[in-house]
């Protein structure tokens, strides 16, 4: 039997009648309509499906959607403003930090959930907070530059 | 599928659900039971979330009592918050940071690592060499259980059918004591243990007044090497005296050979890190 839920995704709130078993994933991208959330592994080993819950990066694969009921949800979609892209979107594209794409949403999302905790990190601590979030066109060097290059240019800006 | 979905407000709530909806599970993180639903295709006819539940997402410790008390609902992002459990219990919080990733961190429980009961359960050896236990609440009550007692075998532990794991109770380590947590593992993230140790010792002017040395991935659950740590106490922690307990260990240890490793491999490596692991701990306990 279906449960009526709100998901609150990139400020707009979607109310939802969801199946218990569907996950955050499922119904971000079927019921909703948000693709850009992409489906990988389906089982929390590769990170594709990353999205930002409450502040947090989580696997949308690896949660209920009853479980996402009433909390803040950031989307790939959600970083863009009205007329820009988010800084590290322009990195990755200026970096050449995209091949596929498949991993990219993911990529940027765990990147930017990690940066409002961690302002000014290390390369290294940038290389572990994207542990969970594979790709197998870049080999990372240039993902891990285009994060490091908006580090950078904020603490440039003095923020 | 068929499915039910429960979200209790209180325990005794979850517990009279659990009894009435026999093939329901009980749910944490969700981390590791959505992945064995999914890749059973026929798995629990329903889910019990706790996550509704008030007061189990605590991480806190008492000072009188010198308890740390670690919810259910705790996530492995909670513990690694924490800054008494950084200070005073080192190897737990070196443990978390070796499972998964960030996103299941954010969302996995130490109690759901424990649930589980893989042998190579990260948080396992850690919980051991502190002593921990775990409280049980079921139909009949609640119990205290010590960790040690709890996991029967891959999967298994003594919680009866209903049982839900509340929290864990995690004595103070006394003072001049040390920890750490070592892993064997081909990446440095997203992988289980081939092999892995926790070490916790009191020291006092360099002679070893008591320790726990703790293997993971090694057997059918996590063991503690209690040869290895008789050949410690009392001595000074000398490098032959601690190679020794590494051989100890080693023997102690009943790994399978499967394709993360040999048997063979498995039990030379615990030598290797118990060694290891117990200079760190003796380091630490320094300090």
């Amino acid at each position: 039997m279906k449960l009526n839920i709100e998901l609150r995704v990139n400020g707009e709130t979607y109310p939802v009648a969801v199946e218990p078993y569907w996950t955050l994933l499922d119904v971000l991208r079927r019921e909703i309509g948000l693709t850009g959330t992409k489906r990988g592994c389906d089982g929390g080993d590769c990170g594709a499906c990353t999205v930002i819950v409450d502040g947090k990066a989580v696997d949308s694969c690896l949660v209920l959607a009853v479980w996402a009921n009433g909390k803040a949800i950031t989307t790939i979609e959600g970083l863009a403003g009205d007329h820009r892209l988010h800084p590290l979107q322009e990195a990755f594209i200026e970096q050449g930090a995209i091949q596929c794409g498949y991993c990219t949403p993911g990529m940027i999302l765990a990147a930017k959930a990690f940066l409002d905790g961690n302002p000014n990190p290390t390369e290294e601590e940038v290389r572990r907070a994207i542990a969970g979030n594979l790709c197998r066109c870049t080999g990372y060097v240039k993902i891990v530059q285009a994060i490091m290059s908006v580090v950078e240019t904020a603490a440039r800006k003095g923020n | 599928m068929g499915f039910e979905y429960f979200e209790p407000k209180g325990v005794e709530e979850a517990i009279a659900i659990l009894a009435e909806h026999g093939a329901a599970k009980p749910m944490a993180g969700g981390t590791d039971l959505l992945v064995s639903i999914r890749m059973e295709e026929v798995g629990p006819r329903g889910i019990v979330s706790l996550s509704k539940i008030p007061g189990l997402s605590n991480v806190d410790y008492d000072p009188d009592r010198g308890l740390l008390r670690i919810g259910a609902m705790a996530t492995y992002s909670d513990v690694l918050a924490s800054r008494v459990v950084h200070e005073k219990y080192a190897a737990l919080p070196e443990a978390c940071l070796l499972v998964g990733s960030v996103q299941i961190r954010n969302v996995g429980t130490i109690v759901g690592n424990i649930c589980h009961a893989s042998p190579s359960a990260d948080t396992a050896g850690p919980l051991l060499a502190f002593d921990a236990q775990v409280r049980v609440v079921g139909p009949r009550g609640e119990r205290v259980v010590p960790l040690e007692e709890f996991f029967l075998g891959p999967g298994q532990t003594i919680l009866e059918k209903n049982e839900i794991v509340t929290e864990l109770l995690i004595p103070a380590p006394e003072r001049g004591s040390g920890s750490a947590y070592l892993k064997l593992s081909p990446r440095r993230a997203m992988d289980l243990a081939i092999a892995s140790v926790a070490v916790k010792l009191t020291s006092e002017n360099g002679i070893c007044r008591d320790c726990r040395i703790a293997l993971g991935a090694v057997g059918p659950k996590p063991l503690r090497a209690t040869g290895a740590e008789d050949l410690l106490k009392g001595e000074k922690l000398r490098e032959e005296t601690i190679q020794r307990a590494g051989v100890a260990a080693a023997g102690e240890s009943q790994p399978i050979s499967d394709l993360r490793g040999s048997a063979e491999y498995r039990r030379d490596m615990i030598g290797v890190l118990v060694e290891r692991a117990t200079v760190l701990a003796r380091e630490r306990a320094r300090d």
